[in-house]
């Protein structure tokens, strides 16, 4: 096995032993890198500084100071600020931009002794189910190069898959960590609404973003959230409850397959309705009863009638958010500036004409529309309130107080089609939108959610996602680790 | 169409959005058409149903105010499309520029 195959556990057993060193795992990720770059444009750009950060921690490991990510090589999706090292945001806007301090999530990476070799692309401030919304050049899936990657995340997905980071950062606003994570058959987590500093995250929309891992498997996916989880005194939302050892939720006998035995599962039967590939259900039906098999009780009669409207709910509330929180970029303080413009007022509207793409404008019209002098209870208003809907729906599904119907994890496709081709969305908004049509419910609702690898479609990957309560994420490691060590999905590697 | 062009245009000023003609007209067609779909929100009754900002219940987080470093304003200002010294340099606000 080539070093940059090696999942995060794998490689940190070898640094602990000094069979390898940082600085070979570091240089296989850079030769990887060289290979296939050029196929996937994974990347927007490759940091330099990670073979002296590689140096530092062999230096680190020779001291006895090893933590599970010292010495691992990491990407980090481009909306994340770091220090000294341009970050995008995959966008003209910020093209240039410098950012003075690092995000909390890279802080506590560092202090765990990462190697960053580079930072991912993703669709223009995140917003985008495809990453072609980069306007740099998207990135493209490593099991079918004519397909996309999903997004926002994109890169960071398409990196790990492809083995060119061990793993990856990502952030999660309507599915951008759980589709990608899909669509190239990784594992990603978003966390619940709060258990992650978004302090130094560039804002989309503030009431949904979370950032999460995208990893090779499970046991991968707990030991990064175990160093990002926790309060943030630099961000509010973070919340100040106590961070579990997500590790422990996946402990079992080493003679023994982990079992699902005294969990009930529910199977809402919206997320199998309109647009799903009959190849999707096929294969989701096919891991559920797995689950059903390792001792799960599952129950295929579950209804969340307002799933229906998440979509509009979440096409409203996030880009009124983004349409308040990208206002700040004037082109006075840093990113792009045009600077022949004859007046204030013009230089304003043709810096943000010309710093920002397609879709980014028109999620600040919509937004801005949706909260517009006269149309502000018709839509944000109403959204609101029907979230509020769309959240107690789930709070019965985890509690059953009414129904009687209590479930630890709902389980759902995490897309409703295997990755689509380049191009193929891109005239039709709309379209492009419901292909986020299974995982926007679970970010307005602000519980956490997994998508695991479940298979393949004529050799196209398909995820499953699981979903649990606030705070839940050991209950959904659980499941889904059961389920990894009893498949083989999460072994397969793209042929490229 | 929901949308005239008077509208995208006011909706464009309000967001302080320079856009082209051809712009205008591709967005007052998306627009609509996105607009359209929102109008099954509609039908579901919310009568005492109370919004939702965010989903975590929390309120009112307070902290010390302590005097902490800030960042190095070296740092800050190289990030800055023209500045003059330690300010940044814009466009005059009122009357001619």
């Amino acid at each position: 096995m080539e070093l940059c195959q090696l999942t995060i556990h794998q490689a940190h057993e070898l640094l602990k032993s000094r069979e390898i060193s940082s600085v070979e795992l570091t240089k296989a990720s850079l030769e990887r890198i060289s290979q296939v770059e050029e196929k996937v444009h994974a990347f927007v750009s490759i940091s330099s500084p990670s073979i002296s950060q590689a140096e530092a921690s062999d230096e680190m490991i020779r001291k006895g100071e090893i933590t599970l990510l010292t010495g691992i090589p990491v990407a980090i999706k481009d909306n994340m600020c770091t220090q000294g090292v341009r970050t995008t945001c995959s966008s003209r806007m910020l093209e240039s931009f410098v950012p003075p301090y690092n995000a909390t999530v890279v802080e506590r990476l560092i202090s765990a002794g990462m190697v960053m070799v580079g930072k991912t692309n993703m669709d223009e401030f995140a917003m985008g189910s495809s990453t072609e919304n980069s306007a740099f050049s998207p990135t493209y899936n490593p099991w079918d190069v004519g397909r996309v990657p999903g997004g926002s995340s994109g890169g960071s997905a398409s990196a790990v898959a492809v083995d060119e980071v061990i793993y990856a950062l990502g952030s999660d606003t309507g599915g951008s960590i759980r589709q990608p994570a899909g669509f190239c058959s990784v594992v990603g987590l978003k966390p619940t609404y709060g258990r992650v500093s978004r302090y130094g995250l560039i804002a989309f929309a503030s009431s949904l973003d979370q950032i999460g891992p995208l990893t090779k498997d499970v046991t991968d996916c707990a030991i990064v959230l175990n160093v990002i989880a926790g309060h943030d005194p630099r961000d509010a939302t973070s919340v100040p409850y106590p961070v579990p050892d997500y590790t422990q939720s996946l402990l079992h006998n080493a003679d023994t397959i982990p079992d699902l035995k005294g969990l009930r599962i529910g199977v809402p039967r919206e997320y199998f309705v309109a647009g799903i590939q009959s190849g999707v259900d096929e294969v989701i039906r096919t891991a559920i009863g797995k689950l059903a098999e390792l001792g799960a009780e599952v129950d295929w009669d579950v209804s969340l009638p307002h799933t229906s409207y998440a979509l509009s709910v979440y096409y409203i509330i996030a880009p009124s958010e983004a349409s308040a929180n990208l206002a700040r970029y004037d082109g006075v303080k840093y990113g792009f500036s045009y600077q022949e413009a004859g007046s204030m007022w013009d230089a304003l509207e043709k810096t943000r004409q010309f710093g920002f793409g397609p879709e980014v404008k028109r999620r600040i019209m919509l937004g801005t529309y949706a909260l517009s002098a006269g149309y502000y209870d018709a839509y944000y208003l109403k959204a609101q309130k029907v979230r509020t809907l769309i959240r107690r729906e789930f709070d019965e599904a985890f509690s059953g107080s009414t129904t009687k119907k209590r479930f630890d994890a709902l389980v759902t496709p995490t897309s409703p089609t295997v990755p689509f081709e380049l191009g193929e969305k891109m005239d039709d908004p709309l379209q492009m939108y419901l292909s986020d049509v299974c995982t926007l419910p679970i970010s307005i609702a602000g519980v956490p959610a997994i998508s695991i690898p479940a298979g393949f479609v004529n050799g196209l990957p398909v995820g499953m996602q699981i979903i649990g309560k606030p705070f839940s994420e050991e209950t959904l490691l659980r499941i889904a680790y059961a389920y990894e060590q009893a498949t083989e999905w999460h072994k397969m590697r793209p042929l490229i | 169409m929901i949308l005239s062009q008077e509208e995208v245009n006011h909706i464009a000023l309000l967001a302080r959005l320079g856009l082209s003609n051809e712009e205008v007209e591709r967005f007052r067609e998306q627009l609509s058409n996105i607009l359209e779909n929102f109008a099954i929100l509609q039908e579901v009754d919310t009568t005492d149903v109370p919004p939702t900002a965010q989903p975590i219940p929390l309120q009112n987080i307070l902290r010390q105010d302590d005097v902490d470093s800030s960042l190095p304003c070296e740092e800050v200002m190289a990030n800055a499309p023209r500045r003059e010294g330690n300010y940044f340099r814009v466009k005059s606000v009122l009357g001619k520029s």
